[in-house]
C-alpha cells in the first residue's frame, strides 16, 4: 500500500478493504505480478492506494477489461475492484459473462447499496423503502424493482469457483472478509475459475447517517437483505 | 484468392496479432469466424465477447498487458466500441479496430455504405482526440494497410481503425501474402506486466487537475499533428491533366476508377484522387490538384460527409460538387460515367 492518506469518508468500507487486499498480497508474496482493475466510483483513485500495476477501465467494464488482460498474461493475478454500479448495474453483463467464461480473475464487489462518488443514487442493491437521490420517496418495488443479488446470480454459473459474501460491520466480520477475498486469490493462483467477493460495506454519507449508525445499518438492514456466506466453493463442493 | 475479410484476419495473425476479441455482426462476420480457427493454429487468443463493447474492452486489457490486439464489427457495432475508442486514444494504447460499414443510420442493413466517415473521423467517441483511419480500396490493400495499422497503432500508441464497407470485404481477389516488414518501434515501456523489480505503473485517463488535462490534450495534439506529417496517403490516377477530378474512396474509388476509364476513352480529362488515410485527410495532395482542377465531383456512397474534408482542403479554390447513393446502394460505374459527363457539359469545362 502507497503511503498516501486515503480521500475516502470516515466510516468508509473502502479503506478497509483496501488495507486487507494489500496484506493479502503481501502475505501471499504477489506484489509483483498482480494487477488491479478498478472502477468508476469513490475507488477509482484506488491506484493511488494500491501499490501494484493498475489498469482503468470504464464504468462497467471491468469484467472485460480483465478479461482481456488474462488471456494475454495468463500467469499474473488480476482483480477487479467494482462497486454496485460498476458489478451489477451497467456492467452486469461484463460481470456475469467473466464469470460465466470461468475467468481465472477476481472480482471484490463493494456493495454499499448506493451510488457514492456520484452524490447518492439509486443502486441496482438499493433496499426497498431506502431513500437516495433518484428515488427520494424510498424505493418501490413496482417502480423500481427489487434490489438485485447479482453475487445469488453468479453462483448458479458453472464457470464460477468460489463465490462469497461478506461484511465489514465488526473486527470478527472484518477478519472473515480478509480469510474470504484470501480464498478468492488463492483460487485464481489454482487456476480454478471465477471468484467473487461481495463485501457489504458502509456509505455514512450517503445513508446520511453517522459512521456508527453507519456499522449498525449494515448488520441490522443490509446483512439481512444479503445474507452472509459462502454461496459456492468448488473446492468444498459446495454447489448451488 | 482471398476475401477481403479473410484478408483482414490473416494479415492481422501475420502482423503479430496476439488477441483477437469480437462479436458477430453482418456484414463481417468471416472475420471473427476466421480468427477462432486461426488464431487457435497459431496458439493465440480468440475469445467471441459477449457484445461489442465488452470486445473492445478486452482489446484495451490485451493491449495494456502489451500484445497486439484486434477487434471488428459494423457501424452499429462501432457505435458500441466509441466509449472503448476514446479510452485507447486516451490511455494512449496501441489497437487495431476493423469497421465494415453498412448502411445506417439505426439498424440500416447489411449492404455497403459509407455513412460512418464521420464516425471515424471526427470521432464517435467522446473528447478531444482523433484516430488514424485508413480506407483500403481492393483486397491487397485490405491486407497490406491490416498489417501497416499494426505498426502505427504501436509506433503512435494509438487505435487506429480500418474503414472497409460490405463490399470489399465479400470480394474475392488473388492477393500476394506480402510478410511482415520490420519496422523500429519504440519499446513497450508503458505496459502492465507486474511490478517486478520496478516501481508500479498506472494505466489512467482520469486527469481532475484542469491544468493537468490541459497538458495531456495538448500532449495528444502534438502527437496528432506528427501523424498530419507522416501518415497521409493517397493515390492519384490520371490526374496530370484533369479538369475535372474526382474524389472517393473505397469502394466508390472503384466505382469511380470504372467512370473515369470509361468517360476517358470518350476524351474526357478526367481523373481520380483516392485518399488511403481519411484522417490524416490528404489536404496537401488536394490542394495541388485544385490549381491544376476546373472542378472536383466527390463521390460517396453516403449523403456526403468526405465533401466536407474536401472544402477544407480546397478552401474555396475550386469548385466542389457533390454526388451520392446512399443506404447501401453500389451503383455501376456507368452511372458515375453519365454523372460526369452530366457536369461536364454543364460546367462548360
Amino acid at each position: 500500500m502507497k503511503p498516501v492518506p486515503f480521500h475516502y469518508c470516515p466510516g468508509c468500507g473502502h479503506s478497509i478493504v483496501h488495507r486487507l487486499i494489500c496484506e493479502i498480497i503481501d502475505e501471499m508474496g504477489i506484489q509483483s505480478k498482480t494487477i488491479c482493475i478498478p472502477p468508476a466510483g469513490c475507488a477509482v483513485l484506488a491506484y493511488n492506494y494500491f501499490d501494484i500495476d493498475v489498469c482503468e477501465a470504464a464504468h462497467g467494464r471491468g469484467g472485460a477489461v480483465a478479461t482481456g488482460y488474462k488471456r494475454a498474461r495468463p500467469d499474473k493475478i488480476v482483480f477487479t475492484y467494482q462497486g454496485d454500479g460498476d458489478m451489477a448495474a451497467i456492467g452486469t453483463a461484463e460481470t456475469l459473462h467473466a464469470a460465466n467464461r470461468g475467468e481465472s480473475i477476481t472480482g471484490i464487489f463493494i456493495n454499499n447499496a448506493v451510488y457514492g462518488m456520484t452524490g447518492g443514487q439509486m443502486a441496482p442493491t438499493t433496499l426497498l423503502g431506502q431513500k437516495t437521490s433518484t428515488s427520494p420517496f424510498g424505493r418501490r418495488s413496482n417502480v423500481e424493482g427489487y434490489p438485485l443479488k447479482i453475487t445469488d446470480l453468479i453462483a448458479m454459473l458453472p464457470g464460477s469457483a468460489y463465490i462469497a459474501r461478506n461484511s465489514v460491520a465488526t473486527p470478527a466480520k472484518i477478519s472473515a472478509t480478509k480469510k474470504s477475498i484470501r480464498k478468492a486469490f488463492e483460487m485464481q493462483v489454482a487456476g480454478k475459475g471465477y471468484s467473487l467477493v461481495e463485501v457489504l460495506s458502509p456509505c455514512p454519507t450517503n445513508w446520511k447517517v453517522t459512521p456508527v449508525e453507519a456499522f449498525k445499518y449494515l448488520e441490522e438492514r443490509m446483512e439481512k437483505e444479503f445474507p452472509i456466506g459462502v454461496l459456492k466453493d468448488i473446492t468444498k463442493d459446495k454447489g448451488k | 484468392m482471398m476475401k477481403g475479410s479473410n484478408a483482414i484476419g490473416e494479415a492481422a495473425v501475420q502482423a503479430g496479432c496476439m488477441c483477437y476479441f469480437g462479436y458477430p455482426i453482418t456484414p463481417q462476420n468471416e472475420i471473427p469466424e476466421y480468427m477462432s480457427r486461426r488464431m487457435d493454429e497459431m496458439g493465440r487468443v480468440f475469445l467471441q465477447g459477449e457484445s461489442e463493447t465488452a470486445s473492445i474492452n478486452m482489446v484495451l486489457g490485451a493491449a495494456a498487458a502489451g500484445a497486439r490486439a484486434m477487434t471488428s464489427s459494423s457501424s452499429p457495432g462501432i457505435s458500441l466500441k466509441q466509449e472503448g475508442m476514446s479510452f485507447l486514444a486516451s490511455l494512449e494504447l496501441p489497437a487495431v479496430i476493423v469497421n465494415i460499414n453498412r448502411g445506417g443510420p439505426g439498424l440500416g442493413n447489411i449492404a455497403p455504405s459509407q455513412g460512418d466517415y464521420y464516425q471515424a473521423t471526427r470521432g464517435g467517441g467522446h473528447g478531444d482526440y482523433r484516430m488514424p483511419v485508413y480506407a483500403p480500396g481492393t483486397v491487397q490493400e485490405l491486407y497490406d494497410l491490416t498489417m501497416h495499422a499494426f505498426d502505427i497503432a504501436d509506433k503512435f500508441r494509438t487505435p487506429v481503425m480500418l474503414l472497409g464497407d460490405g463490399m470489399i470485404g465479400q470480394i474475392v481477389e488473388p492477393i500476394v501474402l506480402n510478410k511482415k516488414t520490420e519496422v523500429e518501434l519504440p519499446p513497450k515501456d508503458y505496459i502492465l506486466d507486474g511490478a517486478d523489480g520496478r516501481p508500479s505503473r498506472i494505466i489512467k485517463s482520469l486527469i481532475l487537475d484542469p491544468n493537468e488535462m490541459e497538458e495531456h490534450n495538448w500532449k495528444l495534439k502534438r502527437k496528432y499533428d506528427l501523424m498530419r506529417k507522416k501518415l497521409p496517403q493517397c493515390e492519384e490516377f490520371m490526374t496530370e491533366d484533369a479538369k475535372l477530378t474526382i474524389i472517393a474512396y473505397g469502394t466508390a474509388a472503384r466505382i469511380a476508377k470504372g467512370a473515369v476509364k470509361r468517360v476517358r476513352s470518350e476524351g474526357l480529362q478526367v481523373g481520380l484522387l483516392r485518399p488511403i488515410t481519411l484522417w490524416p485527410f490528404p489536404e496537401e495532395a488536394i490542394k495541388n490538384l485544385a490549381k491544376k482542377s476546373k472542378l472536383f465531383m466527390v463521390f460517396e456512397m453516403s449523403t456526403g460527409q468526405m465533401i466536407d474534408d474536401v472544402k477544407l482542403a480546397v478552401g474555396g479554390r475550386v469548385e466542389c460538387e457533390f454526388y451520392g447513393r446512399p443506404g447501401g446502394v453500389v451503383p455501376a460505374p456507368q452511372e458515375i460515367a453519365r454523372i460526369i459527363e452530366r457536369y461536364w457539359i454543364q460546367k462548360e469545362l
